[in-house]
């Protein structure tokens, strides 16, 4: 290796994180530590209804069930200090005024906080055709384009208006596909989650915006807890995105967040995520321990639901983004980037179900390690004894930036049901130093012809993101690969 | 001021001499070709000259149009110039040819004091180009070499050649696995890229590809050294007769 590229792998491995800034702004935060008395303090503070308190404190018993039996998911190739769950506050909102009647009401602090994150708020600013919902900490504090989707019948709104304004809804779908009891974070989530967003295609709907919602951890010692619930009815599509920021602080931030979709016979969901949480100093302080359960169902024939993520961010990523094929026909789709630096470590994939018949899934996933990283796929395909003529394609690479990172594949393979065709493909590579030569050759310098090649191993999957976020993934991951130069 | 000099070479890969004392000049629009039997040296001159790190020079200089050629970096070296044909061209898996090439043209000619094209003119150079040896024009979509049969991967290093209209263009073995169709696609390309300001060094094994493109001068290489230069009557005699006879004379005191 030369030493121009062992620089250049060096500034990758050392690249700032530029949305480190922490906003001085006052928070109403709930005191550090987790009981009954916490979930009904989370509960008060948004008047919920009786049924949802239960619903909190029933997930509240298992969680710590759970922790007492120190049933903690260990199964994951991820090393860290054991969580201090008593050591966080699990309600933190900006302003004590929990929602806003309109953006002229919103701190300008706040707005400036998310200029600088890029995610312009005003409507008349906001880019072409893409509705915005934005949680800080634990509230949602702005919804765009509310009235105009409105119109179609689309509710989007934060997941605290919806319980208020949509309860049966909310009462019908949440837990029905991540169950409070589904899993440790999940219980978690299921106890203490504060926000997140709503949203609801009514039948026969193509939602005629990309909907997405920014989420940013703000307050010291806070972890983030936040819900998202999508529920596409028949024949309807909706695009959604998330993307996910946090500042710069020495010591670890906790996010549990929960995901689940509900995609009706015919319908189609399209779910992308640009993960940048603060992903800690290179030495490893500091930085998101990302605890994610993501979980769809094809709940009709000719359901489809399609994951799409771009993972940079978080000192710990866990996360599954997966798919029940429960209706025939049904489609279930995970493309992954997941890119690591410093001391990151990431465990991620996806589960693909099959239980109907002719249900079709398909996995790429690509996982691209720097620094002294670790990066590892893991992913489970079940077809069900009954699920006839499944299929599935799985692909998996790893490419290797640098000669102290790790790369690592977990797939683990059902099939009970002899009709199914499944394939899995597995790469891992080292970006050649022969492909960087050949570009070097032909004039291109060693930190271009790192990106042209990164990009080239990244584009099936950011292809698959919607255009107005394609360019912005595509930067991010330019922001990640260059490091300091420039 | 010549070309190429290169005095008193010697190169090591790891600790094994491969160059043992190469001198060459070639002077600009000369087309030079260096043959030779395996293992005598062919592809390390190559790849020293384009600037692979294995390759120690242990003696010797290098001069490019005056400038110490060692001394600079490969990429700085190819923006000053000096293109290598590789004898086996690396495929990068997603990056489309137009995003290769256009980084590679503009970096080139940003060296050179000259504005980037547009895409519009680069498009239409790049097709241009593409008509030269008969590559399909619908290939800037397509990944560099991914799928490239061997052929059109020998074809798009010519390709790539006029795209970058160096000064020296080194082509290694570049008719190395080609048909005869092939092999005068490859001649005819580099054939219509000849200029007076531009100098080729043609390493071969074969005297079939010295056929189509005429060589001013033909080298011999032996064990790390140039042993005998002529002109291309002498490579019509490698082909007839080996290198046997050569190599008795040179054991054989004058």
């Amino acid at each position: 290796m030369s030493v121009s590229e062992k620089d250049f792998l060096q500034e990758v491995a050392d690249s700032d994180y530029e949305y480190g800034f922490v906003t001085e702004i006052d928070a109403d935060t709930a005191p550090k530590g987790l009981s009954e008395d916490t979930v009904r303090l989370i509960a008060s503070k948004r008047d919920e209804p009786a049924w949802l308190v239960e619903w909190r404190l029933k997930a509240l018993r298992h969680w710590e069930a759970m922790r007492d039996d120190e049933a903690y998911p260990q199964w994951a190739h991820l090393h860290y200090p054991e969580i201090d769950f008593q050591d966080i506050s699990y309600y933190s909102a900006p302003n004590s005024k929990p929602k806003y009647e309109s953006l002229d009401e919103v701190d300008p602090e706040l707005l400036r906080t998310f200029d600088r994150l890029g995610i312009p708020l005003q409507e008349q600013k906001v880019l072409a055709g893409v509705a915005v919902d934005v949680v800080m900490d634990s509230v949602s504090v702005a919804t765009t384009f509310k009235d105009e989707l409105a119109k179609h019948g689309i509710i989007f709104c934060s997941f605290g208006e919806a319980i208020e304004q949509h309860p049966e809804l909310v009462k019908k779908y949440i837990g029905s596909v991540v169950p409070s009891t589904d899993n440790f974070y999940a219980a978690l989530n299921s106890a203490v989650f504060s926000d997140g967003s709503f949203c609801y295609i009514p039948p026969g709907v193509r939602c005629p915006m990309e909907l997405s919602t920014y989420f940013r951890i703000n307050q010291a010692g806070t972890g983030q807890f936040e819900r998202t619930l999508i529920i596409a009815d028949e024949n309807s599509y909706v695009s959604y995105l998330e993307g996910c920021t946090a500042p710069r602080r020495d010591e670890h931030q906790l996010h549990a967040a929960v995901v689940e979709i509900i995609a009706m016979e015919g319908a189609e969901v399209k779910y992308s995520t640009i993960q940048n949480w603060y992903p800690g100093s290179l030495d490893g302080r500091g930085g998101v321990y990302n605890f994610v359960t993501k979980r769809g169902i094809c709940n009709g024939r000719g359901a489809k639901i399609s994951w799409t993520q771009l993972e940079t961010g978080s000192a710990i990523t866990w996360k599954y983004p997966s798919v029940i094929l429960k209706g025939d026909d049904s489609v279930g789709e995970f493309y992954s980037v997941a890119f690591t630096k410093g001391k990151q470590q990431a465990d991620t994939g996806t589960k693909m179900i099959h239980l109907g018949h002719n249900t079709s899934s398909t996995i790429i996933s690509k996982g691209i390690s720097a620094g002294e990283s670790n990066n590892s796929y893991r992913g489970l395909v079940k077809i069900n004894p009954k699920a006839r003529n499944a299929r599935n394609f799985s692909q998996c690479d790893s490419l290797l930036l640098g000669d102290r990172c790790g790369a690592h594949t977990f797939p683990y393979i059902e099939v009970q049901n002899s009709s199914s065709q499944v394939e899995h493909e597995a790469t891992t590579s080292k970006v050649g130093e022969d492909q960087i030569f050949y570009c070097n050759q032909r004039g291109i310098g060693e930190a271009e012809a790192i990106k042209l090649i990164v990009n080239g191993f990244c584009k099936e999957i950011l292809a698959e993101l919607p255009m107005e976020f394609a360019v912005e993934a595509q930067k991010l991951l330019a922001i990640e690969l260059e490091g300091s130069v420039g | 001021m010549s070309m190429l000099q290169v005095k008193n070479l010697h190169v090591e890969i790891e600790g094994t001499a491969i160059l043992k004392g190469l001198d060459l000049t070639i002077a600009p629009g000369e087309v030079h070709a260096i043959m030779g039997p395996n293992g005598s040296g062919k592809s390390t001159l190559a790849s020293v000259l384009a600037g692979r790190e294995e390759y120690e020079v242990t003696a010797g200089e290098v001069m490019f149009l005056g400038e110490d050629l060692l001394e600079m970096e490969v990429d700085e070296r190819a923006r000053e110039g000096v293109f290598l044909a590789f004898q086996y061209p690396v495929e990068l898996p997603g990056v489309s040819m137009s995003n290769f090439l256009r980084e590679a043209v503009n970096s080139v000619r940003e060296h050179r004091g000259q504005e980037s094209l547009s895409a519009v003119d680069f498009l239409r150079v790049m097709k241009e180009k593409a008509a030269l040896v008969e590559l399909n024009p619908d290939l800037k979509k397509r990944s560099v070499n991914e799928g490239f049969s061997g052929g059109e991967k020998k074809r798009n290093e010519i390709f790539q050649l006029a795209m970058l209209e160096p000064k020296l263009a080194i082509l290694d073995e570049t008719d190395s696995g080609l048909d005869i169709d092939a092999l005068r696609i490859v001649a005819d390309g580099v054939n219509r890229m000849r200029a007076e300001d531009r100098s080729f060094l043609v390493i071969t094994h074969y005297q079939r590809l010295l056929n189509h493109i005429v060589p001013d001068v033909v080298h011999v290489l032996l064990d790390g050294r140039i042993v005998r230069t002529g002109d291309s009557s002498l490579a019509l005699r490698l082909e007839e007769q080996g290198y046997d006879w050569l190599k008795e004379e040179l054991a054989t005191p004058a």
